[in-house]
């Protein structure tokens, strides 16, 4: 968890917000950072996680959760985090038998077109239970990545109603939040990512958008990050919808400041 | 419906826009983009419809009904039908909530409507419409919705206006020309800074088309503030985040001067006026110009040339 970046957003463990989508984009660069802001953010806000890590290990967001001070481990074990390791379960798919579908049941479909079972695995796993666990805040689901659904061969569609199906049930029905990591091309070349990414831009309440400089690598300022509020609760509020800054990314923290501001070059 | 205070040729102004666009029936497009969000005229489009008394019917695909009825007063809520093709819109939680015959057999029941009067359809949105059904199936559904009461024999009064979003990132030219040229009119969203403008075009039977840009922002009741143009500033607005710091504390110099300053500054004469006194210092042949002169004398060493050194141009 990144405190600057809470100030940024105007959030914290203490008061997060309720039945929100938040879209991650990242375009030239890398924004996992944003996915682990919000993976120990949620978990330090007592939230009940659901993790579908598509694009890495267990350990490895177990070691970068450690960074920021919270622990995977220890999380799952509480039964605050359900997480679904892409890698690992992907192969379950294959060579062993289940009775019921496997989450990741479209892989072994042949036009796979369908993520209902990925739906009802995250709706199991986010439905409030009765009161023998401890009381969860509310229920959160955290994808990382929703592109690498497409590279997969699913359509932008049926992820696109993935997300609509996981905003009506956990944002709507369960009051709880989606946050969700799709790369931007920005090319404009891969039809299927835009589609997707410009569908998902639509539903998003917030949308945080990191991109690589323009000019470049740079050693001091990684990148810049553009925070758009959409559907803001007062309509007239569109005059601060929109942010930009720059950051670094340190070891343990990520710091912003205001474009050319940064303190190597002042 | 406007807020208080307003003067009266303002207030006139401000319901001109949504009565021009809510003048005619038959499908009017809203195209808008991930910056400027429609969904707020759309709901300023409803309130105006159910003032005026219409039926309003929602099919509603993106939004959830609590947050599609947010902001509006109790009693035009009792005038909007809301068809929820959101909570389940392909039958996968399998509770019998979901709308019979999925998308398409929405769209066809609304066709069925059989209750007289005036009524407005609002689509939120087209968009979704668009990804899930065939772009043919869709625009004939449109065309039926639309001009139903053509088939009643009354063609001169347009009793249904269907109003559809239609987020234009997602779709093709070819869908979006398919779209653009059954409807009636077409509003096109965009702005500047803190401004949203919208470029509506309209086309009428045996008309020329009208186009016009109005500039507006969208009040929390959903009412409508049009403004004149652009606003003047183009620069962006100061980060929230930084206290205002008032720059002219701690200068090294003077902003203003006092009377007194400004006296001494006045009756100053500066080394490039010029006046007769100076002129006529000037011009008298004063007793250091006349024995002044300049003295050469060449270095030993110094290589003087006798030629001219131009004698090789033949000027």
């Amino acid at each position: 968890m990144f405190p600057e970046l809470n100030n940024l957003l105007n959030i914290s463990p203490d008061r997060a917000e309720q039945g929100k989508l938040t879209l991650l984009c990242d375009a030239k660069t890398d924004g996992s950072f944003l996915v682990h802001h919000f993976l120990s953010f949620y978990l330090r806000a007592n939230c009940k996680v659901c993790f579908l890590a598509l694009v890495q290990s267990f350990s490895h967001y177990n070691i970068v959760g450690q960074k920021l001070g919270v622990s995977l481990t220890v999380a799952r074990e509480r039964g605050q985090l359900v997480f679904l390791e892409g890698l690992k379960s992907s192969m379950d798919v294959f060579f062993q038998a289940h009775k019921e579908p496997h989450p990741l049941q479209f892989l072994r479909e042949v036009n796979a077109g369908n993520l209902q079972p990925l739906f009802e695995f995250v709706r199991e796993a986010l439905k409030p239970v009765d009161n023998r666990e401890p009381a969860w805040r509310c229920p959160v689901l955290l994808v990382d990545d929703l592109s690498l659904l497409l590279s997969l061969g699913v359509g932008a569609v049926a992820v696109l109603d993935f997300v609509h199906y996981c905003r009506a049930t956990v944002c709507c029905e369960f009051k709880g939040n989606v946050v969700a990591l799709v790369h931007d091309s920005g090319d404009g070349e891969d039809e299927e990512n835009d589609i997707l990414l410009n569908g998902l831009s639509h539903q998003s309440h917030l949308i945080l958008r990191t991109e690589g400089l323009s000019t470049g690598f740079c050693r001091d300022v990684h990148g810049q990050l553009k925070i758009l509020w959409r559907r803001p609760s007062q309509p007239t509020a569109q005059r601060d919808r929109s942010l930009i800054y720059q950051y670094k990314i340190q070891d343990k923290n990520v710091s912003f400041f205001a474009k050319g501001m940064s303190p190597a070059v002042l | 419906m406007t807020p208080s205070g307003s003067a009266p040729g303002e207030t006139r102004r401000k319901s001109e826009m949504l009565d021009s666009l809510l003048a005619f029936g038959g499908l009017m497009l809203l195209r808008d983009s991930v910056e400027w969000e429609g969904r707020s005229l759309l709901k300023a489009l409803i309130k105006k419809s159910a003032l005026c008394g219409e039926q309003v019917h929602i099919l509603g695909c993106e939004v959830s009904e609590e947050e599609f009825r947010e902001g509006f007063t109790s009693d035009i809520n009792n005038c909007l039908v809301y068809h929820d093709l959101f909570r389940d819109p392909l039958n996968w939680s399998k509770t019998g909530e979901a709308l019979p015959g999925g998308p398409l057999g929405a769209l066809t029941a609304m066709c069925r409507r059989t209750d007289p009067g005036p009524v407005t359809i609002a689509l939120d949105s087209l968009s979704w419409l668009l990804l899930h059904l065939p772009c043919t199936t869709l625009c004939q559904n449109l065309h039926a919705l639309s001009h139903q009461n053509s088939s009643l024999g009354d063609s001169s009064v347009q009793q249904v206006r269907v109003l559809g979003l239609l987020h234009e990132e997602l779709h093709g030219p070819g869908p979006l020309g398919a779209l653009s040229s059954l409807a009636q009119t077409e509003v096109i969203l965009g702005g500047t800074v803190g401004q949203a403008s919208a470029y509506i075009l309209c086309r009428r039977p045996q008309q020329r088309p009208t186009h016009q840009t109005n500039w507006f922002s969208i009040l929390p009741d959903f009412s409508l503030d049009v403004q004149e143009g652009p606003p003047v500033e183009s620069q962006p607005h100061p980060d929230p985040h930084t206290s205002l710091v008032d720059p002219m504390t701690h200068l090294t110099f003077n902003l203003r001067l006092s009377k007194k300053e400004r006296e001494a500054k006045d009756s100053l004469t500066l080394p490039f006026q010029f006046s007769s006194e100076k002129q006529q210092a000037l011009l008298r042949p004063g007793q250091g110009q006349a024995t002044s002169h300049v003295f050469y004398e060449p270095d030993a060493y110094d290589d003087l040339d006798q030629e001219d050194p131009d004698d090789d141009l033949d000027i």
